[in-house]
């Protein structure tokens, strides 16, 4: 059954014809671009410079035009029209889409994999025209590790590894300890992670301090079975500390240091820290301060004493509105001059501080968020039960709120990590200061590129590894409302 | 009155411990100040700067004063913001609706441009493209003019500056045309609220847009001549444009990643809300007859603006906070030229950073308390 064709109004009648027409101008088009771009042919070269540029949409365009027939019967051709041909405008713009992402893969392949240059460990095997991968390599400890001495990095990987290790705990517990999580990641964990950090990664004399704090948390563990369950909280707030300063001060013998039979680690000063170890540290260190001293001014924000109210927002505002940059500045060069002139606090302490209390603010409103948003009645119903504030809060209140807020929460961490390239203020190098320092070497001078690109591609998958766990957090735990 | 201990207990430890703290640094800051022989003042500011600034929207060399050279910074940073706003708002705009477009491919290009740009540190992405991608353009002398006029070299953007004759008659000429919208649409809405009657509100205000000022070239005397950049040689290997405007490479390098970065979290604002207005809504509008454009401007645009503009304008928040990154490379911004500079030359470091965080500090609060009001003013009475 042919019927007369109208080539302006495809229809159903002529279906195949169309089909097959249709389809044959896009291939023609695709193929134009295709050979264009992969192997620098240009089919249509006869024509003036403008047709044979614009050709390959024209031609896309007639083929998409032909193919959109509505409910062909086809299933595929049915997908395809809803999907990327639904109207003249939608067409164009998927036939531009697709031309730039044929035309962007050979220059990017080309760049990042055929011509680059991998081997070797000088400037120059780079003679290529594609990236010089090789200057990423030679320079590779000093981006992960900025100028921490080369024989000493085994410490910095010791650390994360115990510190990742230790952190993963939550998930091999057993029901029986399940109910210590939340003291242990809230209070031990990052004590454990502070002496790693402090004591471990700085080395020096102070390495001993260290052993002590292992051996006291590891004591402090086993006494603590023992302990009945009423005093445990307690305990463990109190006993950890005590037996450290009991270990330090009483027990153990400073001659025996002194004596040469126990050398400790060489000490490194935070000077010399750097790379992306260092937006780590400072990334956990201000995730850990920012947490708690936010939930403390989201609460006293919504308190019902009038001046603890008012100073909470004073805090939070004053934070939210000023740029960290400044933030930091202040921290360099004001702060030093507030505090006792022989009184010192390292740089990078400093720096920890000034970023927890500027997260800790937009910890804050996103808390106060999740707060105002539980309905009133949650906190009539604890009141009722005879709770007070504090037992209302910590039972009932924080953990639904908290709930609430976790995709807030974590774009304030996200936030935070993509913050951290700032500390270039008051000199540190993490990883973001090590490329401009090494671009200025005059022996690789030239590689900028390749340096921000990998820089680019690690804080890519740091962050969007980070929002898509706080996705799966979020979906554990919704729970019906 | 009777005064429980338990209620003001807490407030007063609260009050103490910040007081303390307060008065324990600022001891520290006199004493300190008195060991270096530093006096506290802010009479500085009208002393002689003697520093150069590079890139500046007003008059200004070393033999201003500190004041102005704040000034220039100022006005820098709104410049490098305000070029920022517009792009982010446009590229936001398309964006986010884009990721709503169902078309597959558009979708994905959207989310995929989203996903890029936002999980990228600013900082590294202003790095880029100051230190990488603007690099790889042309020296001065090789620059193929675009559009036969304007030149992008590795010295900045150049392109012609217009030159004005009775520029008062046509900047008047569209106040007056602005004006005359705002009051043929307050009359517009009435009528339609009275009579249920529609006049083509747009139509009129871009004829008026376009009639006024073309009268005033006609009639009004107003006159506009273009001064081209030409090359001129500074030595045998440097060369130069002159005449025209020049936009220096690190503003160039600024607005575009402040734009990029900043247009990611539009877009999702601008998805989020036009997710956010129920289905229900549009049905409801086609239901009584309404055509979809009149959905769209009617129904469907108020309530999404509803959800739209408070996280938006705390972007721009963001992105003019942000903008003090400039320091990184070196445009002069606020915090370059008086945080930086200033300090370093006159050493008041209590005042001068003061002074920088106060002025962010009014600059956010204000927006925030026009933010709260404008909230108000839009929020559904609910009865």
């Amino acid at each position: 059954m042919m019927s007369k064709i109208n080539f302006l109004k495809p229809d159903k009648s002529n279906l195949y014809t169309f089909l097959y027409l249709g389809s044959f101008l896009f291939f023609v088009s695709f193929l134009d671009v295709l050979l264009n771009s992969f192997f620098s042919l240009n089919i249509t070269g006869f024509l003036p410079s403008f047709l044979s540029f614009l050709l390959p949409l024209i031609l896309g365009f007639i083929g998409l035009y032909f193919i959109r027939i509505e409910l062909s019967g086809i299933k595929q051709l049915d997908l395809l029209n809803k999907h990327i041909n639904t109207n003249n405008f939608n067409a164009v713009l998927s036939l531009l889409i697709i031309f730039i992402i044929l035309k962007s893969i050979p220059p990017i392949l080309s760049w990042f994999f055929i011509d680059a240059s991998f081997a070797g460990d000088s400037k120059d095997v780079c003679t290529g025209s594609g990236a010089c991968w090789t200057y990423i390599k030679v320079w590779m400890r000093r981006f992960m590790y900025g100028m921490y001495p080369n024989g000493e990095q085994w410490r910095i990987n010791l650390s994360f590894i115990a510190l990742a290790l230790l952190g993963s705990v939550g998930y091999f517990a057993t029901d029986r300890f399940k109910k210590y999580l939340t003291l242990y990641y809230v209070v031990i964990y990052p004590f454990i992670a502070f002496l790693f950090i402090f004591f471990f990664i700085s080395g020096g004399p102070v390495f001993f301090d260290f052993s002590y704090g292992i051996i006291a948390a590891i004591l402090s563990i086993i006494i603590g079975f023992f302990v009945p369950n009423k005093f445990k909280f307690y305990y463990f707030l109190i006993v950890p500390f005590a037996l450290y300063v009991l270990l330090k001060y009483f027990i153990f013998y400073e001659e025996l240091i002194e004596l040469g039979k126990l050398d400790g680690l060489n000490w490194v000063e935070t000077g010399a820290w750097g790379g992306l170890s260092l937006t780590f540290i400072i990334s956990f260190f201000c995730l850990i301060f920012c947490f708690p001293i936010g939930m403390a001014f989201a609460l006293g924000r919504r308190s019902g004493f009038p001046l603890i109210r008012y100073i909470s927002i004073g805090f939070i505002e004053f934070w939210r509105g000023v740029p960290l940059i400044t933030v930091l500045f202040m921290s360099a060069v004001m702060f030093p001059m507030f505090l006792p002139a022989d009184f010192f606090i390292d740089k990078l302490v400093r720096c920890i501080i000034a970023i927890s209390l500027f997260e800790a603010a937009y910890v804050a409103e996103v808390i106060r968020g999740g707060l105002q948003a539980l309905p009133r009645g949650q906190y009539e119903a604890a009141k009722s039960l005879g709770m007070g504030y504090w037992r209302m809060h910590i039972f009932v209140i924080l953990p639904q709120a908290l709930k609430l807020v976790i995709p807030g929460i974590a774009n304030t961490f996200l936030a935070l990590v993509k913050d951290t390239p700032l500390i270039f203020v008051v000199g540190l190098l993490e990883i973001v200061g090590m490329l401009n320092l090494a671009k200025t070497n005059p022996e690789w001078l030239g590689f900028a590129m390749e340096g921000y690109v990998f820089a680019a591609i690690i804080f890519w998958i740091i962050c969007y590894a980070m929002s898509k766990y706080s996705y799966n957090l979020e979906e554990k735990y919704k729970t019906d409302r | 009155m009777n005064f429980k201990l338990k209620d003001i207990g807490p407030q007063l430890i609260t009050v103490l411990v910040v007081v303390l703290v307060f008065g324990f640094f600022t001891y520290n800051a006199q004493v300190n100040m008195e060991n270096r022989g530093i006096d506290f003042g802010y009479g500085f500011l009208s002393q002689e700067s003697s520093f150069d600034v590079q890139f500046s929207l007003i008059e200004y060399d070393g033999s201003h004063s500190y004041f102005r050279a704040y000034l220039v910074g100022l006005l820098n940073t709104i410049l490098v913001s305000v070029i920022g706003i517009i792009l982010a708002t446009i590229l936001g705009v398309i964006v986010g609706i884009a990721r709503l477009s169902p078309n597959y491919l558009i979708n994905k290009f959207a989310a995929f441009y989203v996903e890029f740009f936002r999980n990228i540190p600013l900082l590294l992405q202003i790095f880029f493209w100051y230190f990488a991608a603007l690099r790889a353009l042309p020296l001065p002398q090789d620059a193929e003019p675009m559009f036969g006029i304007s030149f992008l070299t590795i010295k900045g953007l150049f392109v012609p500056a217009f030159i004005w004759q009775n520029f008062n008659i046509f900047f008047y000429s569209i106040v007056a045309a602005i004006i005359t919208i705002i009051v043929i649409r307050y009359q517009a809405k009435k009528l339609q609220e009275n009579q249920g009657k529609q006049i083509p509100v747009l139509l009129i205000s871009i004829g008026l847009l376009l009639i006024l000022p073309l009268l005033s070239f006609l009639i009004g005397g107003v006159r506009l001549e273009f001064e081209i950049p030409v090359l001129k040689q500074l030595a045998t290997t440097s060369f130069i444009y002159e005449g025209g405007v020049s936009l220096p490479p690190e503003l160039i390098a600024l607005a575009l990643s402040l734009s990029l970065y900043t247009a990611t979290f539009i877009a999702e604002c601008v998805r989020a809300g036009i997710q956010g207005v129920g289905k229900g809504q549009k049905e409801a509008a086609a239901s009584i007859g309404l055509t979809p454009n009149q959905v769209l401007k009617l129904v469907i645009m108020p309530q999404a603006l509803r959800i739209i503009i408070p996280p938006t304008t705390n972007q721009y928040l963001n992105l003019t906070k942000n903008s003090s990154l400039a320091a990184a490379i070196a445009y002069p911004d606020l915090v370059l030229v008086f945080a930086g500079t200033a300090l370093m030359q006159t050493g008041k470091a209590i005042e001068i950073v003061s002074i920088t965080m106060f002025t962010y500090l009014s600059l956010s609060i204000s927006i925030s308390l026009f933010m709260n009001w404008y909230n108000k003013k839009i929020a559904i009475q609910e009865k």
